[in-house]
Order: C-alpha cells, then structure tokens, then sequence
C-alpha cells in the first residue's frame, strides 16, 4: 500500500510540488523568525557577556533596564574595594546614553533603536577573562579634547585618528568637538550590534555625564586566577554601604539580555503572527489541492478498494501522502527560512540593528518546530478529503463517470453560521471585555468567523459568481461564459480557493483602516490642541541638552519655551511614562483641571489623567507610588486630574525638580515655543541654533504633525511587506487550483481546442475564471477588513483614536490589485493548457 | 469520380524509434469523396485512427500532405489550423465529449460562438429539426441520456456546415437502438443535406450505413468496398483477421 502511495506521488511531481508552496512558505515564517530571534538572543548575550566585569556594583533598587540616571557611586567606594580579597583590580565606569557621533556630512551615526552610548575609557577586562572592548589602534584618550570609538562607528562615521569629531550629547554641553585618538574593538570578534561608543578619559566622562563628580555610575571588580564570580561577590557585598549592590557578571549581563529580548521580543511575536496567517492560509490551500487529488484520483481509489483494499487503507494512503508533501514541505520551508532571516537581518541592519557580524544560530527547537508545524498541518489539512475517500464504494471503480460524496451544503452553512457567530462573539470579548489573554480570545475569534465565511461563502457568492458569469458573457461573449459557467461548476472549490486572497486582505484592510484612521487622529488632535508656534524635538524621541532651550529663549521674536521631559519609571512591574514640566507652564501647555487647583501642583506631587484616575482610582489628595526610580521608590501627591490632553504623552505629570531631585539627568524632551507678533525669519533663527544638533529639529504644526504620522506609516508599510506574502501565498493558491482544474478538464479543453478555441481564446477564457476567483476573495477579504477594522477602532476609541476613517482609496486598490493577481495568476495555468496536444487532450481517459 | 472533399497522399506516420518502432501509416493514398459517406475500418492497431486524426488536423504525419479542400493541412501553423478545423472540419467522438457546464444547445453552436457568428437560421432549424431533441435542448448534458448526448454531438458538428465530418467511433458507447438513430443521423445528413461523413468503427452494422468502407491493415490500404452490406463486411474482416494471423 506505501508502495502505491508513493508510486502515485512520484507520479504527480509538479502537483506534489505546487501543494507544498503554501506550507513551505509557512514554515519559512516559523523557521526564519526563530533562527533570527536565536541569533539575536546569542548576539546579544554574547555582547552582553563582554560588557560585564567579574563582579559588578551598582546603586541598589536602581532604575533597571539601564535608563538614564544622575545616581552615582562615589570613587572613594573604589579605594574602599582596593584590597578585597580575592579581587585583582578595581575599576570605576561612567556610562551615559544619548552621546551621539555625527559624521562628516551632519548626520548622525546609527541614532535609531540601538543606544548611543557615552563613557569613560578602561582597559578592564570583561568577566571570565574576556578582553572585551579593548583598544586595537591609536592611543587611550587623555585629557578634556581627547576621544575613542568602537570600530564600526568609526568606520560608519567616516573619521580617521587625528580628525576631530563632532559629538552631541544630552549634557549641558550640547556639542563638544573632540580629536579621535584611537579605535577600540572585540580582539575576538563581535560588534555592538548597532549601538556606538564614544569614550572619554575619566575626568572628561564624569564632567559630561555626572555634573563633574569624581564618581562612577558602576563599578566593576576582576577576579583573581582561581576566584569564581560567586566568591568574590560575596567578599565584595561585604564592604559594601546598603545602597549598593554587587551582582556577577553572569547575572548582570543576563539581566541585561534578558530586559534587551523581553523588549524586542514583540518582533517575534510579530513574526509568529504572519507565520500563523500563512499557516491557515496554507492550510486551506492543501485542503483544496488534496480534494482536488482525491477527486481525480477516485477511480483510483475504488479500484484499490474493488481489488480488497480497506477504508483505512485507503484513507490512510492519502494521509501518508500528506506526510510526504508535510515532510517535503518543511524541509523546503525551513531552507527558505533561513534565507527569510538573512532578509530579516538585512531589514534590521536598516533601522540600526546591526547584526550582518554574526553567524545565524540554527538551533535543534528551530528544526524541530518547522518539522512539527508543517507535518501537523498538512495532515490536519488532508484529514477532511481523506476521510471522504472512506465512503467511496469499490462498484464506483466500473462506473464512467465518479463524484467524491461531498458534505451537504446545509450542513456546511449551518457550520459556517455557528462558526461567524462564535467568532464574532469572541471577537467581541477579546475587544471590548476583559477576558483573560484577550489577544488569544481576538484572534481565535478572528480565525473562526474567516473559516465561518469560508464555510458559507460558495452559498453567499453564488449571487456574485451568477453576476459575474452573466457580465463575462455580455463582454466576452462564448469565451466568457465558459469561463463564467467554470467558476459556477464548483463554489466550493473557487470560494476556497478566494478564501486565501480573502484572508490576506481581510487584514490588510483591517490594516489599512486602523494606520488611516490613527492618522486621521493624530491629525485632529494636533489640530485642536497644539499650543506655541513651533516644537523642538528629538528626531529619535530621545533627550537633548537642556542648553537648546535656554539659547532659543534668548532668539530674537521668542516670547516663551516651554519645556517638557519624560522619565521611564516601574510601577507593579511595569514600565511606564512620567511626563514633567514646569509648575508656571501647565496653564500654556492647557491644561485643564478637572478636579483639584493647580495651584496645589508643587514639587512632589502629581497631575493625573481623568482616565488613568479612573482607572486606578484616584482622587486629589491620594498618594500615588512609583515603585522604582533611579532613587529608588517615589511617593506623589496627586495633586489635580486634569481632562485628557493629547499634547501630554503620558497619564501622569509632575514637576521638573522632582524628577531632577529622584535622580533623573536634566535633559529635555520637547520644547514648545510661544513666538511674539514678529515671527519673520523666526524658524531660521530657531534652526540656526540646532545647525550643528542633526538630533534635534524646529517644527511647525504641519511638520510636527508628518512627523507624528511617519511612524504610523511605516508600521502600516511593515505590515503590508508581511502581508504582501500572504498574498503569494494566496497568487500561488490560485495558480496551483486551475493548474489542478486544467489538469482536470484536460479532455475538455481538448475538445474546445478541437472544435475550434484559439490559443488565446484558451488563454482568455483561464484569465477571465482566475480573475473571478481574485476578485471574489479580495471582495470578501475588503468588507471583512472594513468589518474588522471599525470593530477595532471601536476598541481603541477610548485611547485617543477618535476618529474612525476609511481608507476608500487603498481599498480600491486593493481590488484593482486582485484583477491584477488575477491574470498572474493565469499565466502559468493558461500557459499549460494552451500547450496541451489536442489529440492526447482528447484521448486522455 | 466527384470532387475529393479531402485527399490524402502518400501519408507516413511511424511512433518511436529502434526495435520499438511502429509504422502507424505506411505511404497511404485516398481520396474521400464529397456528399459521401465514408466508413475506415480495420483491426486494432491498423492505423484508422491515426489516419483520420491527420485528416481532421489532430495530428501531424512524418511524410505525405493531407488537403482539405485546396488547403495542404501539412503547411499549416497552430492558427490556421485552429481556424481551420473551426471552419471546415466537424467531429464527433466516442465519448461525446460535451462540455458538461453548457446546455445542449449551446453546445451545439459553440463552434459557431467560438468564431462570432450566427448560426445560418435555415440550416440551423434543419440541424435541431434532425436530432429531434425537442425540449431537452435546455437540459445539461448530465441529464441527457447517451444517445442524446451524442445526437447534440453531431449537431454540434453539422451546425457549421463543415466541410467534412469526422466521427471517430462515434456507436462505440451506445446501446444498438441509441446507435442506429445515431447513423441515421449522419446517413441523412449526407443524404438529405449534402454533408461529407468520414467514420472510424469496427462495427460491420454501422459501416453498412455508408457509400464506401475503406479497410486498413498494418498502415495501409488492404481493400475496399461500394454500397456495403453487413454481410460483406463481416466477410472482408473475417478474411483480414486470418491474414494477420496466417502471417
């Protein structure tokens, strides 16, 4: 029986290898988000591990997750730790983020996602040994005029040893211009994964970064030949004072790797997402392409039953083919994926993530996860034909003509109905309640109401197809009724066969709608709420030197600047926002109290958003408690609630001395300026000041608000790049379903070409059937998305997103696209047909 | 002799190569002649079908021309020959062959919508007259029975006034009754309207429907006969069978 499975695989090569397209695609989204997230995971701790000391002291109850902080380790703590035992050297850091290098050309070097960071130089090594961030040419930085940076930075920035560099930092000194002196790298290999390191000598270091103390912000101690890291860290804590802590260098540097992965793990997330959507996707094409086989193979198969074959045999001939193609396919698939995370690092290396180093990690999970998921699916897609082929009767082998019983259509739209309705009601739950894990409850729901419609579609697409086929015969005349009366023949295999395209731009509309209607917000809030003439800010949303504001006051034209800063703080574990102004500036910036006097709001406690109150409720008088901050725990007054104010990033506002007092460094992160009645040349003058500062930018309202946009555009654009190989997915789905189709009516379209058809009539009438199919799917998947997306912005209405817009422009296109889809879809299939022999065509049994 | 509807000359057609060769045509000459209802019979394997798939434009032969008409079928390319048997050739085959999502009627002018035109109504009228389906005209093939369906096959051949009819077995799948109304069909179509009717069996009762029985052996022509009878034919086949056995 294995025998004959495999004999009759072999023999259908180019049908095995087109069913598999959409699993090994699907696998490919697995494999390659795995290996990329291993290899991201091994690049980051074994950086991590080269940053690290044997034993590593650092405030205790800091602020985790290495945010910006002024709290510092005084140097006398250095000579204290001197004579540990066990301890060979004793070494004091300065770190700081937000040190730019900027090249030749005023750009900055790197800047977005990975940390630009700033030091002091030391030759310490790293833990276990390691050489770490050594220097490799030129000499150690000294004296105030004097820098290092790590290789690739160098290199990016284009400066050779001996040029002076421009360098911006969130300091008071908003630009320095020191000379490079050297080059520093890992001897053993290895980058900073994007990030880019300046150092300065130590005086210089904590001059910029700690207000001139002679203090460190860690401090690492070596371990002599012999002294685990354990050991020594024990004789270290002892001759600690209580607000310090020592950790090993194995756990800080896993701390680290561990906060840095938790952060960017939504990226595998992400791609586990579209890994998921190709795998459904995928899944409905092997269910279509096995029905398709078992069809034309029921002859086959009653004959196999006729000669003594069981039911079981049979059906399970059919599975282990199944297993053939899974297998097949995730062995391709997980080859692709590979290559997927090539691209995806490629992609990466583009938004600052510099990963091109290193060696991607093809870890045993990876190989037998694509194996699991693609074998698993394939077979659970050709469960439902194969246990159809059990009802075949062996007398059907004598008949002419044989049809594979199918499940009643009532019984289907029954299942589809119930399927939608579940679905949706999940849907609604996942949304709108607060059922645990709600994005499993969405997206389960979401999955069922596509296999609802997917269910009912060849009963509701009947009146479509019906249209269609009437139209085509108006334009085409006999060639398009033909391919119109095609498409009729079997719904169910033209609806499953849309439901791929269906499933893809169902989200890319859901897509669409939320990136347009997130625009549209944006652009009415800044419209009804910007205040001052003209925003300062980060291009990379990051601080800058609080110098900028204090120049701009002086500029001519200038009535006010107003600053703002934003400080990452924990609270029960999570990470969250506090935004910080001045007292005086509230009543500009508008405002508006609720409940309390703004009067009350002094140093020491806090406004709250009327919603985040709500939420937690609080009221005016409340302490509110920030569990860590660089100091340690914080505890505010609430002082006023205050009606949600979009010109406010975060729920909670408190004053700039607070912030500055918990040990938050003084940098701003947006400023607004208020201009008198003379603004003529006002923006140059404002620009002038940030000439030499490419991190920081003026803008008025309009450009505030394309910048506000940009993100929103190049997630939506991300997205779409994913989705686009949905839609391959969803193309090859159609070309392997007439390619079936055309193999099937081989001795059909014998006869339409003996009696008369044209190649291109042929070709015609493949091109006209293929575009129903693409156009009926992207139809379904465009109202689902518009159904989708309204529901989900009715979602996220109370989160600032008011304003729900459709897209109408995208979404034609997005049916424009299908036709196109459509006819290239043919070309293969048409092409096939066009090329048959008509007498073989005709003789075909 | 009458005007050749199709003439065939010194037509040679071998399949593979080496010891697996087969001669399917061996250097065979005929004329067949307009209004004439003309049967090719032989044994398995003589070559009848393959003859009369190069007659029809089907397939091609390694040597020799075929004409339809004044055309030399051998010239041709794909388009012509499209056009061609669109044009001047009609086919009806052992199975029908309908396409199973149109109803019997059009079926029987797709060749016609193929091209663009409209049936000639007269001839039309006389073509639905003959195959007296009456109002199962609207009917799917599936709910035909196998006879009907193969009168709506040979409508679908007569309905553009082809020049010559090829029917290739075209009694194989019925029953004796659906297959005498059947070769009433083609009889009166030559007959009553003129056609040319060129039919591959190896049933003596429906060559003796025709004006002329060519008989083929081992790819060539071994006999044939005017104004057969069923007897006589029986008589030839039974000669050839122990000739091929005798050799």
């Amino acid at each position: 029986m294995l025998k004959a499975t495999i004999k009759s695989l072999l023999g259908r090569k180019l049908r095995l290898l087109m069913s598999t397209f959409a699993i090994v695609l699907g696998v490919a989204f697995v494999g390659g988000s795995l290996i990329f997230s291993d290899t991201l995971g091994r690049s980051f701790t074994a950086l991590f591990a080269s940053t690290v000391g044997d034993v590593v002291v650092r405030p205790a109850d800091g602020n985790t997750n290495g945010g910006p902080s002024t709290v510092a380790i005084p140097a006398s703590v250095v000579d204290d730790l001197e004579d540990t035992p066990g301890a060979a050297r004793v070494d004091g850091h300065v770190t700081a983020i937000g040190v730019y290098v900027v090249d030749k050309d005023n750009k900055v070097v790197g800047g977005q996602g990975p940390p630009a960071i700033g030091g002091n130089y030391s030759d310490a090594p790293a833990g276990h040994g390691l050489p770490g961030l050594t220097l490799v040419e030129g000499r150690a930085p000294e004296g105030p005029d004097e820098v290092v940076f790590d290789a690739k930075t160098a290199q990016r920035s284009g400066y050779f040893i001996g040029e002076k560099v421009h360098i911006v930092t969130a300091s008071d000194q908003a630009l320095i211009t020191p000379t490079l002196v050297g080059i520093l790298g890992f001897p053993e290999g290895g980058s900073l994964n994007g990030a880019t390191f300046a150092a300065f000598d130590t005086p210089r270091a904590q001059q910029l970064f700690l207000d001139g103390k002679d203090a460190y912000t860690d401090i690492w101690v070596t371990a002599d030949d012999g002294v685990s890291q354990d050991e020594l860290r024990g004789a270290v804590a002892e001759r600690l004072p209580a607000d310090l802590e020592a950790v090993t260098g194995d756990k800080a540097a896993d701390d680290a790797a561990t906060d840095l992965l938790e952060a960017i793990s939504f990226l595998r997330t992400f791609l586990l997402i579209f890994a998921a959507i190709s795998l459904v996707v995928g899944a409905f094409l092997i269910v279509n392409t096995f029905s398709i086989l078992v069809a034309q193979r029921s002859r086959e198969l009653a004959l196999l039953r006729a000669l003594g074959a069981s039911k079981r045999q049979v059906t399970r001939s059919v599975l282990v083919e199944a297993l053939l193609v899974g297998l097949v396919g995730s062995t391709l698939g997980l080859g692709l994926g590979v290559l997927l995370a090539m691209g995806i690092r490629a992609l990466f290396a583009n938004f600052g993530l510099d990963l091109t180093g290193q060696p991607l990690v093809f870890g045993p999970r990876t190989i037998l996860a694509c194996y699991v998921v693609g074998v698993l699916v394939t077979m659970a897609a050709a469960w439902l034909p194969a246990r159809r082929t059990a009802r075949i009767a062996p007398v059907q082998a004598l008949r002419d003509d044989i049809a594979l019983p199918e499940t009643s259509i009532h019984r289907r739209l029954l299942l589809g109905v119930v399927g939608i309705l579940v679905g949706a009601a999940a849907m609604a739950a996942g949304l709108f309640t607060d059922v645990p894990r709600g994005g499993y409850v969405l997206g389960l729901g979401t999955l069922l109401v596509l296999l609802g419609v997917t269910a009912v579609s060849p009963v509701i697409s009947r009146p479509f197809l019906g249209a269609v086929q009437a139209a085509y015969r108006r334009v085409f005349g006999t060639v398009g009724n033909l391919a119109g009366q095609n498409a009729l023949r079997n719904p169910r295999r033209t609806t499953a066969t849309a439901s791929a395209l269906m499933i893809g731009l169902a989200l890319a509309g859901t897509m669409a709608i939320l990136g347009d209607s997130a625009k549209a917000s944006v652009d009415q809030a800044i419209e009804e709420n910007f205040v001052g003439d003209y925003v300062v800010s980060s291009v990379f949303g990051e601080p800058f030197s609080p110098s900028i504001a204090t120049e701009m006051a002086q500029v001519d034209g200038v009535d006010r600047v107003v600053r703002q800063r934003w400080a990452q703080a924990e609270r029960d574990g999570d990470f969250f926002g506090i935004a910080a102004i001045e007292p005086a500036d509230a009543e500009f910036l508008g405002i508006r109290i609720l409940d309390g006097k703004l009067s009350d709001f002094k140093d020491g406690s806090v406004l709250v958003d009327e919603k985040w109150a709500g939420d937690e409720g609080l009221e005016v008088g409340d302490t509110y408690t920030v569990d860590k901050t660089p100091k340690g725990r914080l505890t505010l007054t609430v002082a006023g609630i205050y009606a949600d104010n979009p010109v406010i990033f975060f729920d909670t506002v408190t004053t700039m001395q607070t912030l500055k007092d918990q040990g938050y460094p003084g940098s701003d992160n947006a400023l607004v300026i208020d201009a008198g009645p003379d603004t003529v040349g006002l923006k140059n003058r404002l620009g002038a000041v940030v000439a030499d500062l490419p991190i920081v930018t003026v803008k008025d309202q309009a450009e505030f608000a394309d910048e506000q946009r940009a993100p929103i555009d190049q997630l939506v654009l991300m997205i779409f790049a994913l989705l686009g190989l949905a839609l391959v997915i969803a193309v090859l789905g159609i070309v392997n379903t007439l390619a079936l189709s055309v193999i099937e009516r081989t001795r059909e379209v014998g006869l339409l070409r003996a009696i008369g058809l044209s190649r291109r009539q042929l070709r015609l009438m493949i091109t006209l059937e293929s575009v129903v199919i693409a156009v009926l799917g992207a139809l379904l998947g465009v109202v689902l998305g518009i159904c989708f997306g309204i529901a989900m912005m009715y979602a996220v209405r109370d989160e600032g997103l008011e304003v729900i817009s459709l897209p109408w422009g995208q979404l034609g296109v997005f049916l424009a696209a299908s036709v196109v889809v459509g006819v290239l879809a043919a070309v293969f299939p048409a092409r096939r047909a066009g090329r048959l022999d008509v007498l073989r065509a005709i003789a075909t049994e | 002799m009458t005007n050749a509807a199709a003439r065939v000359i010194g037509l040679t057609k071998t399949y593979g190569s080496g010891e697996a060769r087969i001669v399917a045509l061996d250097d065979v000459t005929l004329d067949l002649a307009e209004r004439e209802f003309t049967a090719v019979m032989g044994p398995s394997g003589s070559g009848k079908s393959t003859l009369m798939h190069c007659c029809a434009a089907l397939d091609t032969a390694d040597k020799g021309s075929v004409f339809i008409g004044d055309e030399d079928l051998t010239q041709l390319k794909d388009k012509a020959l499209t056009r061609l048997r669109r044009d001047q050739i009609g086919f009806v085959f052992q199975s029908y062959n309908l396409v199973p999502t149109l109803t019997a009627q059009e079926n029987i002018v797709l060749p016609l919508a193929i091209a663009g035109r409209k049936p000639d109504p007269d001839w039309y009228d006389a073509v639905i007259a003959t195959v007296g389906l009456g109002d199962r005209l609207s009917h799917k093939p599936n709910e035909l029975s196998g006879g009907q369906q193969q009168r709506v096959a040979v409508a679908r051949a007569l309905v553009s006034r082809p020049r010559i009819v090829f029917a290739d077995e075209p009694t194989g799948n019925l029953d004796s009754r659906s297959g005498a109304e059947v070769l009433d069909l083609l009889r009166s179509s030559v007959s009553d309207h003129g056609q040319t009717v060129v039919m591959v069996t190896h049933d003596p009762v429906a060559a003796s429907h025709t004006d002329r029985v060519v008989f083929l052996a081992d790819g060539r022509i071994v006999e044939e006969m005017r104004d057969p009878d069923r007897d006589g034919v029986l008589e030839i086949m039974t000669r050839m069978t122990a000739a091929t056995e005798g050799s």
